[in-house]
C-alpha cells in the first residue's frame, strides 16, 4: 500500500493477485473504510464501494494479476485497475449484461454472471476501458463527489 | 413497511449466529439470491439478504451494500472465518432450516416487500 496525500490528493495502491478469492475484496473493504473516515456522503461511498468491489473481483477472476489504485481528489474518486493481461478481445461485448468468460470456480462463489462492467457503469459517472490483447487492461472508474 | 430483526427471527424460526444485541435493527426489504453479482446490482441499504451461498463473499457483498443482516437458508451454518468477518462489520447472521423459497415467502407474507415493488 502506498499513500500520498500532498495537495489534498490521496493515492493508494493495492496489489491484486489472480485467482486469490480469499483476499479478494480486501482492497474494496479498505477503500470503503477510508472513504468513511474522510466523511464522503454515504450514498456516494456505496456507489464507489460497489464499483470498486466489482473491479477488484474482475481482476481476480479475469486478469493475470494487477493493481487497484484509489485516487481521491477534492472533487472525485477515481478507481483504476491496471493488469498484466490477457486483455479484452471485444470491449463492447464485455460491456453487455450477461456476457462473461468467467470460470466455473468463480461462478460457484456467486460471480461471473456478466453483470460486473454494466454494474460499474450504473454506479459510476464514467467508466473507461483501454485494453490490448496480450498486454493488459486499464479500467478507470470516476465518481464525482460533488464538492 | 419494515420489520425488526426480532420479527424476522420469529417469522423464519431462525437461530442467531451472531449479532444478538442488534435485533432492534429494522429492514425495509429483502432479497433472496445465490448470485452475488445480482445482489450487487439490485440491493439497497436496509435490505436483508437471504442466501444459500456460504462463503466469505456473502459478507463482502453485504459490506459493500451496507446490508446489515443475512439469513443462511436450508440450515446452512457459516464457518468461523465468515462469522468473524460479520462480527467485525456488525452484520447480523441468522440460519433457518427453511428453503430460500419458503423463507422469502414467509417474509413476503408478513409484508416485507422485494426491491422491485414500491415499498
Amino acid at each position: 500500500m502506498r499513500e500520498n496525500d500532498k495537495d489534498n490528493i490521496i493515492e493508494i495502491s493495492f496489489p491484486v493477485k489472480s485467482g486469490d478469492f480469499v483476499a479478494a475484496g480486501d482492497a474494496s473493504s479498505k477503500t470503503k473504510q477510508l472513504l468513511k473516515q474522510i466523511g464522503i456522503d454515504p450514498a456516494i461511498i456505496r456507489r464507489a464501494s460497489i464499483a470498486c468491489y466489482e473491479a477488484e473481483i474482475n481482476l481476480v477472476i479475469h486478469s493475470m494479476g494487477g493493481t487497484l489504485v484509489l485516487l481521491i481528489t477534492p472533487v472525485e474518486i477515481i478507481i483504476r485497475t491496471e493488469d498484466i493481461g490477457p486483455g479484452i478481445a471485444d470491449i463492447d461485448l464485455a460491456m453487455k449484461e450477461g456476457y462473461t468468460t468467467a470460470s466455473d470456480s468463480s461462478r460457484e462463489l456467486g460471480f461471473g454472471a456478466g453483470m460486473g462492467l454494466p454494474n460499474m457503469q450504473r454506479c459510476a459517472d464514467n467508466v473507461e476501458i483501454v485494453s490490448k490483447l496480450g498486454s493488459g487492461t486499464v479500467l478507470t472508474i470516476t465518481i464525482k463527489t460533488g464538492a | 413497511m419494515s420489520l425488526t430483526l426480532y420479527q424476522v427471527k420469529d417469522i423464519l424460526k431462525a437461530d442467531i449466529i451472531t449479532g444478538d444485541t442488534m435485533l432492534d435493527k429494522t429492514v425495509k426489504a429483502a432479497c433472496g439470491a445465490d448470485l452475488m453479482s445480482d445482489v450487487l446490482t439490485f440491493v439497497d441499504e436496509k435490505t436483508m439478504l437471504l442466501t444459500g451461498l456460504n462463503n466469505p463473499h456473502v459478507i463482502r457483498t453485504a459490506e459493500m451494500l451496507d446490508v446489515g443482516a443475512i439469513v443462511f437458508v436450508r440450515g446452512k451454518k457459516p464457518g468461523q472465518d465468515i462469522i468473524d468477518m460479520a462480527v467485525e462489520r456488525s452484520i447480523v447472521l441468522f440460519t433457518t432450516t427453511l428453503t430460500l423459497y419458503e423463507a422469502c415467502g414467509e417474509l413476503y407474507k408478513a409484508g416485507l416487500p422485494g426491491k422491485s415493488g414500491q415499498a
